[in-house]
């Protein structure tokens, strides 16, 4: 199949998906409420932490930003899957198979639907931290570079959301996996720089957790400005977890496809 | 209508929920894997803010997160006892209920029941990782009557305000009006840090939040040291009354729609 045909079946799944995200305000309204609301409170909540020495500046507002674009990301996992789970119940992946669509098609089609509303949570954050907080300290260049890692971490744990989707075809499944990424947001250096963070054990398991990486990446534009390491690290924790999760779902999808 | 078909109507009810409840993993997981991943999170990753100037809390910082744990464990197997209350009407199982029921107030009774176990598996779960983690309970046996006497009152005022929703709305679709108000009251609390250190209007909205009150007397109990006592269980038992009237009105308009 040539390219010049590949094009229109990307075209056309992409323009389903991503019309079914912004169709079901269940998915869209959770995923940009939960964010902001936990932002509000906790910066209002944690201002006082600012007070600990060497914290990196002095609004928690600036701090927590980040935790949103992350946070906003999980949703996308949960948003994809449940897409997928559903495809793959009602028989729509099935009746795919039949047809001569590519697997590559169908795959970029479906991650059309989680970069969109990837787009929507990263500039809403964006305008939000414009807003009410103190501005980003990497400027308008800054700003879009948030706006590409965001999208990274969200095609990330979108393609997690699709990959569980399609070995399990349950949206159930998807919905239990949903709390087990939150565990990684939560065991990261989410609500401490990890340098301030006091237990042991929760230390060593934000090291190693990716997720801190990510967040210290955005967290750096917002607050330092230009930092190559932590933007490096930003990018490679979130773009080795979007290729090894596409990877995973390219993988899954073959099977799926084969089985039906 | 005597007083043993209400308490049989009751315990059938009662049981029924909780059976569904353990037999279930997917009712067990949400009610306990949030409170768990505050403690966890909070308790281990925020424990530095202890050192914060002013932060006066005795009993170290994860008696303090524990203290806010324990309430939303216990509200949560309130609220969730609301969401299993809606899966019935949904499924018509209520339907029948309220038709065969010859004392309906009974249902009410008997979701509490499933709440209250509910709750007490929750907090159990949730004392005992706690404990594992280094939790320090200072407070003697009557501080902890109060504390967990507290934390049942408050389990019994979020499954009423539960069950009065979904007794009205009858859909599983309502979860998020039992779940929202629920968690925007709990978390405009002192979570995080004593009420004196919170600042901008989540320092405003604490000041009117009746669970501000019950949360700092919670904590008094787990550090041996109570504060406002009798307010404290005043609020809670009010919020408990004004919710049971709550779910009374939602149990008349579900016996009208039946």
């Amino acid at each position: 199949m040539s390219g010049s045909t590949l094009a229109p079946q990307v075209g056309m799944l992409a323009r389903r998906s991503v019309v079914r995200t912004f169709r079901q305000p269940a998915m869209i309204v959770p995923a940009l409420l939960f964010p902001l609301l936990l932002l509000a409170i906790n910066s209002s909540g944690l201002e006082s932490a600012t007070n600990l020495p060497g914290f990196p500046t002095d609004s928690y507002f600036q701090f927590a930003l980040a935790i949103a674009f992350v946070q906003g990301a999980l949703f996308s996992a949960n948003s994809a899957g449940t897409n997928l789970s559903s495809d793959v119940e009602t028989g729509f992946l099935n009746r795919l198979s039949l047809t001569p669509l590519r697997r590559v098609a169908l795959l970029l089609g479906q991650l059309a639907g989680i970069l969109a509303l990837g787009m929507i949570q990263a500039v809403t954050f964006l305008a939000v931290g414009l807003v009410f907080g103190e501005g980003i300290e990497a400027g308008v260049a800054g700003a879009f570079v948030i706006i590409a890692l965001s999208l990274v971490i969200s095609l990330g744990f979108g393609c997690i959301g699709a990959f569980v989707a399609l070995r399990t075809g349950s949206g159930e499944a998807v919905q239990g996996v949903f709390p087990l990424l939150f565990a990684a947001l939560f065991l990261s250096s989410m609500a401490l720089p990890r340098d301030l963070i006091e237990t042991d054990w929760f230390r060593t398991v934000a090291d190693w957790n990716p997720v801190s990486y990510m967040l210290e990446g955005i967290r750096s534009l917002v607050i330092t400005g230009w930092d190559g390491e932590a933007l490096a690290l930003g990018f490679a924790c979130a773009g080795g977890l979007a290729v090894l999760s596409l990877a995973a779902t390219s993988a899954a999808l073959r099977n799926r496809m084969t089985r039906a | 209508m005597s007083r043993g078909s209400f308490t049989s109507v009751a315990l059938a009810v009662g049981w029924r929920n909780v059976h569904n409840y353990f037999t279930n993993p997917a009712m067990i997981v949400p009610g306990l894997v949030f409170p768990l991943f505050f403690f966890t999170a909070f308790a281990g990753g925020l424990s530095r803010v202890d050192s914060v100037p002013g932060f006066d809390y005795e009993a170290g910082y994860t008696a303090f997160v524990y203290g806010f744990v324990l309430l939303q464990a216990s509200a949560f197997g309130g609220i969730f006892t609301g969401f299993s209350i809606a899966r019935d009407f949904e499924s018509g199982f209520s339907r029948r209920l309220l038709l065969a029921a010859p004392k309906r107030t009974a249902i009410i009774a008997g979701y509490w029941i499933a709440a209250l176990v509910r709750a007490a598996f929750n907090v159990t779960v949730v004392t005992v990782i706690g404990l594992i983690a280094g939790l320090e309970i200072t407070g003697g046996g009557l501080d902890l009557v109060g504390l967990y006497t507290l934390a049942l009152i408050v389990n019994a005022a979020a499954m009423f305000f539960g069950s009065g929703i979904a007794m009205r709305l009858r859909t599983m679709q309502a979860g998020p009006a039992m779940q929202i108000p629920a968690f925007l009251l709990l978390f405009l609390s002192p979570v995080w840090v004593p009420y004196d250190l919170l600042v901008g209007w989540v320092h405003a909205a604490a000041t009117v939040n009746p669970i501000t009150l019950v949360l700092e007397t919670g904590r008094g109990f787990i550090a041996g040291d109570p504060v406002k006592v009798l307010p404290a269980f005043a609020v809670a038992l009010g919020l408990a009354a004004l919710t049971a009237l709550w779910a009374r009105g939602g149990l008349r308009s579900a016996e009208r729609a039946a």
